[in-house]
């Protein structure tokens, strides 16, 4: 499962270029990693391209932090 | 100049006249295009004229189930890309407003600015993706200028422009323009129908004294679509042979 984390991390990462450090599980994107808006969109179409998986829209909105990132992906993983 | 080798296209409203036209430009500059529209054989009867990298994907703009398939099975049909989107889908319902119905309002407006956002929405994904998208809204002379017995046709021309800008602004850092441009008195068969009085009142308003033609349309379409066109986003082009300056 750690596995998850590191991948959307590297995701965050690449997208955003920032540093690695700075891409905690508390790390809001807007506020912390300095993403805009659409940044936040092309992140979650990203995400579901990396994992094969459907991010609904009232899901995305609720994903601020990689942290929320991870643990969505995680329990779409498991269900 | 404007070489669209290796872009692929989808232009609405492809059984048009202006439709048509533009397909054929985008085609002959080197696009592989996907035609769209309500008449199945207008349309395969353009893509048999165009030969080679035309593709036909019939749908409805008033049904949002439908613009979701078109924008998927237009991206299919030209390997997964869509480079080019040409919104010129449009109908009137021509009435002076005090007889104009709510179906007559509502129809035009869904059809000709919210059937556009639809599509266009759709596309976004994959041109935000790729860094590159060109979107060019028809619009109209009678959405900047008003026109009587139009003010629903004018209402959805005018969003257009409105909705453009906005989509410019929120692509443009993606590599993605959104422009309008807005024909005039064209040529097509929608105006053949107008009485040799009508057409002498209208051309008495053309500086140029005459009706545009669909070609003419088309090579703005084309402009606004090539890579050298990259700087020009949310601006409305008018192709109108003078009859407003604006």
């Amino acid at each position: 499962m750690s596995d998850i984390a590191e991948r959307v991390k590297k995701i965050v990462v690449e997208h955003l270029g920032v540093e690695a450090a700075q891409v905690k599980e508390e790390a809001k994107f807007i506020d912390d990693l300095g993403a805009d808006s659409l940044d936040t969109v092309e992140l979650v179409m990203a995400f579901e391209e990396e994992f094969g998986i459907e991010i609904p829209d009232d899901a995305a909105e609720k994903i601020q932090t990689v942290g929320d990132a991870i643990g969505f992906i995680k329990g779409t993983a498991k269900s | 100049m404007f070489d669209l080798t290796g872009k692929a296209a989808l232009v609405t409203g492809a059984s048009g006249g202006i439709g048509g036209a533009i397909a054929r430009a985008l085609h002959k500059q080197g696009a592989t295009v996907t035609l769209s529209g309500t008449r199945a054989e207008a349309l395969e009867a353009l893509k048999a004229s165009l030969g080679e990298r035309a593709h036909v994907v019939a749908a409805r703009m008033d049904d949002p189930a439908d613009i979701d398939r078109l924008a998927k099975e237009a991206e299919a049909a030209m390997g997964g890309r869509l480079d080019i989107l040409v919104n010129n889908a449009g109908i009137t319902r021509d009435n002076i407003s005090m007889r104009m119905k709510d179906e007559e309002w509502e129809k035009v407006l869904q059809v000709n600015l919210t059937g556009t956002f639809r599509l266009t929405r759709a596309a976004m994904r994959g041109m935000m993706k790729r860094r590159f998208g060109r979107v060019v809204n028809i619009t109209s002379i009678v959405g900047v200028t008003g026109n009587p017995g139009q003010a629903n046709y004018a209402a959805a021309k005018a969003g257009l422009i409105g909705m453009s800008k906005s989509l410019a602004q929120e692509l443009a850092s993606r590599g993605i323009t959104v422009n309008c441009l807005a024909p005039g008195f064209i040529a097509t068969p929608m105006t053949d129908v107008l009485t040799d009085d009508q057409k002498k009142a209208i051309l008495g308003r053309v500086p140029a004294d005459r009706l545009g033609t669909p070609e003419e349309i088309a090579a703005g379409v084309v402009y606004l679509a090539s890579d050298e066109a990259a700087y020009v986003t949310g601006q409305t082009l008018h192709i109108n042979g003078g009859m407003a300056m604006i």
